[in-house]
């Protein structure tokens, strides 16, 4: 019998659940090794040489080579593990979360200073604002 | 014996350590977040803990996806401030209480809760800004935080994390277990982490208020009720990063049976990409 998963109409959400976390293994654990000084610059110096090193699909490391962090999530990883990347890159939490929005910094930036993105119509995929 | 006097709850958000740390507190973007902390570092120096039993999430840097403990106890004489990627913050060592830590810790795992026991761990900034938030910056020539820290971390980063009616529970076992510790310790226990963000995916960004405002009313009136909330309702309403609320349960349900005393109620939006609550309440004999 499957799991119940009740997450899976809430838009623009992934949960990082038991079958996501499988997937993302390596993804997940390349970005803690960017916790390590000179893992970030081996990494930096040649990023496709340091990411071969790690057995993950080739999307996932197409992903990570385009920061496309709304892929990374689709493809297992997390978004506390991606922020590896993150501090590699010089990135804030919310430089991070706002390239996920479709947004501009400023944009993103100027959304939380006015109070975040509304709940209103955004608890359920399809769901009429 | 030693006793819980009270418990304190706010959330831990990175970027309020890099603030502290990098000398911004005085921005008018951050006073507004500080400014709700004033009246909370008053009421600590009036009273101070021996211990803090501080609940918290490690953020994929003391356990990556190598271990996933759902529950883990510190049990260790200190926790180094760990370095995330930006490098540690400068903040002190995190001096641990050992003899209560290991007395809970057996108490609690004979008391039908399976903790794990971690006798070396670094603490993130879920452990340290709550201290930072609480006690302030401490000063160069006396840098030590004024109180030892069990710190006390729960997975709310791989779903399924623990159901609210769990953490309620174990927090009323963490309570026998203090209770049943014979010396004369003043005992705070912190819940920390929340309120409602997302952090990932197009719907970064989410704050809902209401359920913020709520959230706190049943804390303070009815956490027993709000302990039974499902964690379809945190994710969908509060965001997939505000599941980090399920952790103020623990420390509420280490407060007696008695309606608390409400010491500081404090909310704002925003700190970086999340909404800031901030509770004291002392429990009444």
């Amino acid at each position: 019998m499957a799991l119940v998963k009740p997450y899976l109409d809430v838009p623009g959400t992934t949960i990082f659940d038991a079958d996501q976390a499988r997937l993302g293994y390596h993804l997940n654990q390349f970005c803690m090794s960017l916790m390590k000084a000179d893992n970030r610059a081996r990494f930096k110096r040649d990023e496709r040489a340091y990411l071969d090193e790690w057995p993950m699909s080739e999307e996932q490391k197409l992903a990570v080579l385009a920061r496309d962090l709304n892929r990374c999530i689709a493809l297992g990883g997390n978004i506390y593990f991606l922020a590896k990347i993150g501090a590699t890159d010089g990135k804030s939490f919310q430089q991070m979360a706002g390239s996920m929005t479709g947004m501009s910094e400023a944009e993103y930036r100027d959304m939380m200073i006015n109070g975040g993105r509304s709940i209103v119509g955004n608890r359920y995929v399809g769901e009429k604002r | 014996m030693a006793r819980i006097s009270a418990s304190v709850y706010t959330s831990h958000v990175p970027a309020i350590g890099a603030a502290l740390d990098q000398g911004k507190s005085g921005e008018p973007y951050w006073q507004k977040v500080f400014s709700g902390y004033e009246k909370s570092k008053q009421w600590i120096k009036a009273n101070p803990p021996d211990v803090v039993f501080l609940v918290y999430n490690d953020h994929a840097n003391a356990f990556s996806l190598d271990l996933i403990p759902t529950f883990a106890i510190g049990c260790a004489a200190e926790f180094q401030p760990a370095d995330e990627g930006w490098g540690p913050r400068p903040v002190p060592m995190v001096r641990g209480h050992p003899e209560l830590a290991a007395h809970i810790a057996q108490s609690v795992i004979q008391d039908d809760f399976d903790l794990t026991i971690a006798n070396k761990m670094d603490v993130d900034h879920g452990l340290t800004v709550p201290l930072s938030l609480m006690f302030g910056q401490p000063p160069a020539d006396d840098f030590r935080w004024p109180c030892a820290v069990i710190p006390f971390a729960v997975n709310v980063v791989q779903y399924p994390v623990p159901s609210g009616r769990r953490c309620y529970q174990l927090g009323r076992a963490i309570r026998r277990a203090v209770d049943s510790f014979d010396q004369p310790l003043n005992v705070q226990i912190w819940g920390t982490g929340g309120m409602s963000h997302q952090l990932q995916g197009p719907r970064a960004g989410l704050i809902n208020r209401e359920f913020d405002r709520d959230f706190l009313d049943r804390l303070i009136a009815d956490p027993a009720a709000l302990a039974s909330m499902p964690h379809i309702d945190y994710v969908r309403e509060a965001g997939s990063e505000g599941i980090e609320l399920v952790m103020w349960l623990i420390a509420r349900g280490a407060m007696n049976d008695k309606p608390p005393r409400v010491v500081h109620r404090f909310y704002h939006v925003p700190a970086s990409n999340t909404a800031v609550g901030h509770l004291i309440l002392e429990n009444q004999e």
